[in-house]
């Protein structure tokens, strides 16, 4: 298939809908409103399901009540949103549920901005609502993968039978670049039969279904918890990803950085190559699972003296970094959080002064 | 001779968790028979509140969900979307549908989803242990309100019923209660209509049920039952409030 | 190689349209490219820009503070962004709504009326095109067939619109290679 020139929010639509996933419920909010605009066209054209929720938090409950009765489905939203959702994914990871979210994330707290941010990685990472749950979340750094994780999200949401978050910020979601959707990514819905409410005739049986969260005995609370854990400890073997840049030269400095971040952070690295100086990077494509092992390893070569975790907030990957480290390297944070993208020069002043 | 009386099949063998003389159980029930009567048990799924009928899924014997509190509605909402041809229903009480879901339950009845509400009110918080709820009446005394509800300063009962039919778009909204046989026969022909206009895919249907809660009110259930005949009814009329046609 | 273009005016201006034309005759050309739009509240009625990369290789940073060229559609766009252009790129001003010269000795400046002339074409509204047609005919950026080829993209399913921007493209053509 031809490549097409597309913003990001409308590819992350279009990408849902080639995935196999058509029902689709959302509440506005900028950087992301594109994907409820292009989608209230775009899913009754291929039969699907759009709807426009009254508010985020009912919205989450959509995507709840979808997934129990066995539908594939999704919503976008963007910081301030998801927080009001945050609820409704505690539920679903509870009740162990598939289902995918995208956070096109703006500045916070509060309203915050509208302009790029990486602000919710704890919320994303650690989760956003209560209870002992982890979401799978992957970090695109252009349009092209933010399409496949989408693409990818919703077969590794039926797998988990846990909800699947794609964390994107404001850039990600509001520049065109040429994409393309590719047929492989394209995936049947797993049969769940066994678990949803999709009405006890449509599975030939008599036995009922039940999707819930509540375990009012303690032992039936801990095993459930016990359950979700095992998968968590599964997702640290199975779906780690990661992307290494520049890490076969002999390098003195070791970056961690993820989405748009670590585009500017390449820039540097290419910039600093120029000048004689060689810095690797690490780029996290999954954040849970964080790939602990991959940085670890970078950070422990002889020669590599310190380690900096970029990013646009005022520093929380650094708090997973400095857990992989160990203490063997000294880790540095360095970021911005208003929507005012750090630069090349300054990252790079930043690097020379320190090595 | 004939069996005259049996169990719904709807209805598990499991005794329920409620108190003594609370309606719940008469509710389900007749829930339960509507859905055998129509013939749609193998493609229904109820959906419990955050309340007391949070276990409602274990006296049931066909799929369910179980929501947050107030979410219901939404979740109903997103089940019928995905999957018109299933009956949905939600049963809620009054604190998780006419407070924390009040914004759940009018835009789902706004944007006419064709599911179905039973929504009991027995003007308290039943499984929280008695506090004041939207609907409790003026003066009545709760854990929250020991002094009697103050309605200068929290205003007066929602009339749920009378709310919702203000709204627009068609629906049936109907206010019934099971404090007595005569009653009883009446709200079972509500609620199985209110499930008929939903497999005819007409109309969003919300059925309300005046009840009781002698614990909570610290009455018996026979106190209970003139207290609700007394104070309840004339402040929450009974009959249709409105209909499709 | 890599070059930026900036694009910049009000809101309205057709700003962005120019700017994903330009961006889609790059990736038909086989290029690497992102398109970046200003989103904030400059998109309600003030300075709108836009910023697209071009590139033989994956682009690293979309946020660009020292753009290769610059078409600057009003004034206030002309005031911000001339001093950042670097040296040896092409400013393009709209001599129509801009009385000023960019003052860099170190670019290749061309000032060209393009809402005049799309005025007398029959509509400001093509005011846009005119300047991307000048700008990419000065800058050659991009082959002049590809360009016009995506610029009669747009508008094929526009019709109504297609003649007054197909002569806007003629119109900007003569003016930047002038």
């Amino acid at each position: 298939m031809a490549k097409v020139l597309m913003k990001g929010n409308e590819a992350i639509g279009e990408a849902a809908i080639r995935a196999g996933c058509l029902n689709y419920f959302a509440y506005p909010i900028t950087p992301q409103s594109e994907v409820a605009e292009y989608l209230s066209k775009r899913m009754p054209e291929a039969g699907g399901v759009f709807l426009q929720g009254e508010s985020e938090v009912a919205v989450g409950y959509m995507i709840f009540g979808a997934a129990g009765a066995g539908a594939r489905v999704f919503t976008t939203s963007s910081s301030p949103g998801v927080s009001l959702m945050s609820e409704a994914i505690s539920y679903i990871a509870g009740a162990q549920c598939p289902a995918v979210f995208v956070n096109i994330i703006r500045g916070g707290p509060g309203l915050g901005g509208i302009l790029p941010s990486q602000a919710d990685y704890f919320q994303a990472t650690k989760g956003g609502g209560h209870g002992d749950y982890r979401l799978l979340v992957m970090a695109p750094a252009s349009v092209q993968e933010a399409v496949e994780m989408v693409m990818k999200a919703f077969p590794l949401a039926e797998k988990y039978r846990n909800p699947v978050m794609i964390l994107g910020d404001g850039l990600i979601g509001q520049m065109m670049e040429p994409v393309e959707f590719p047929d492989g990514l394209r995936s049947e819905p797993t049969n769940k039969d066994d678990w949803a409410t999709n009405g006890m005739d449509s599975r030939n049986s008599d036995k009922q279904n039940l999707v819930k969260s509540l375990f009012l005995d303690p032992k039936a609370l801990n095993d459930n918890n016990l359950a979700l854990k095992a998968k968590y400890d599964r997702m640290k073997i199975e779906e780690v990803r990661y992307e290494p840049y520049n890490l076969d030269s002999p390098y003195q400095a070791l970056i961690v950085s993820y989405g748009t971040m670590s585009r500017v952070c390449r820039t540097v690295i290419d910039n600093l190559k120029s000048e004689g100086i060689e810095v690797a990077m690490i780029r996290p494509q999954t954040l849970f699972p964080f790939p602990e092992k991959a940085i670890h390893d970078a950070a422990d070569v002889d020669g590599c003296k310190i380690v900096f975790s970029i990013e646009m907030s005022m520093g929380q990957m650094v708090e997973d970094v400095e857990r992989c480290i160990k203490g063997k390297r000294p880790v540095e944070w360095y970021g911005k959080c208003g929507g005012d993208v750090p630069t090349p020069e300054e990252i790079m002043e930043i690097i020379k002064e320190r090595l | 001779m004939g069996k005259i009386f049996t169990k719904p099949e709807a209805l598990s063998d499991n005794h329920t968790h409620y108190c003594p003389g609370c309606t719940h159980g008469v509710i389900h029930r007749l829930v339960a028979e509507a859905i055998d009567e129509l013939g749609i048990k193998g493609r229904t799924v109820g959906i419990a509140p955050v309340g007391c009928a949070v276990l409602a899924y274990n006296y049931f014997t066909f799929d369910f969900q179980e929501a947050a509190h107030g979410r219901a509605p939404a979740m109903a909402t997103g089940i019928k979307r995905v999957r018109p041809d299933l009956i949905v229903f939600t049963y809620q009480g009054d604190g998780d549908l006419a407070s924390i879901g009040m914004g759940e339950i009018i835009h789902a009845a706004n944007r006419g989803e064709k599911f179905t509400t039973i929504f009991v009110n027995n003007a308290v918080y039943g499984m929280t242990g008695g506090q004041m709820a939207p609907t409790t009446m003026p003066n009545q005394r709760t854990t929250t309100s020991p002094l009697g509800r103050n309605v200068e300063d929290t205003g007066m009962p929602i009339k749920m019923a009378e709310l919702l039919s203000a709204l627009q778009t068609p629906g049936y909204i109907t206010r019934q209660t099971v404090i007595k046989p005569k009653y009883i026969v009446k709200a079972k022909k509500a609620i199985k209509q209110a499930f008929t206009y939903q497999v005819e895919r007409r109309c969003f249907s919300l059925v309300e049920v005046v009840s009781t809660c002698p614990t909570n009110w610290g009455m018996t259930p026979l106190d209970a039952i003139d207290w609700a005949e007394n104070t309840l009814l004339p402040y929450y009329p009974l009959g249709e409030y409105k209909t499709p046609e | 190689m890599q070059n930026e273009v900036m694009f910049a005016g009000f809101g309205g201006q057709g700003i962005l349209l120019s700017a994903k034309i330009l961006a889609h005759a790059a990736m038909e050309e086989g290029f690497e490219v992102v398109w970046i739009p200003s989103y904030g509240p400059e998109m309600r009625g003030g300075t709108a820009y836009c910023t697209v990369v071009v590139s033989d290789r994956p682009i690293g940073s979309p946020i660009i503070k020292n753009p290769g060229h610059l078409v600057a559609m009003n004034k206030p766009s002309l005031l911000k962004f001339a001093p950042v252009v670097k040296p040896g790129g092409v400013i393009l001003i709209n001599s129509s709504l801009v009385p000023d010269r960019s003052g860099r000795g170190d670019v290749n400046e061309l000032s060209v009326p393009v809402t005049d002339i799309a005025k007398e074409l029959g509509s400001v509204k093509a005011a846009n095109i005119v300047a991307l047609s000048a700008f990419v005919a000065k800058s050659k950026i991009v082959p002049w067939e590809s360009i016009k080829r995506c610029i009669h993209d747009e508008f094929k399913e526009k019709t109504k619109f297609m003649e007054l921007n197909m002569k806007a493209t003629e119109e900007g053509r003569k003016a930047g290679e002038a």
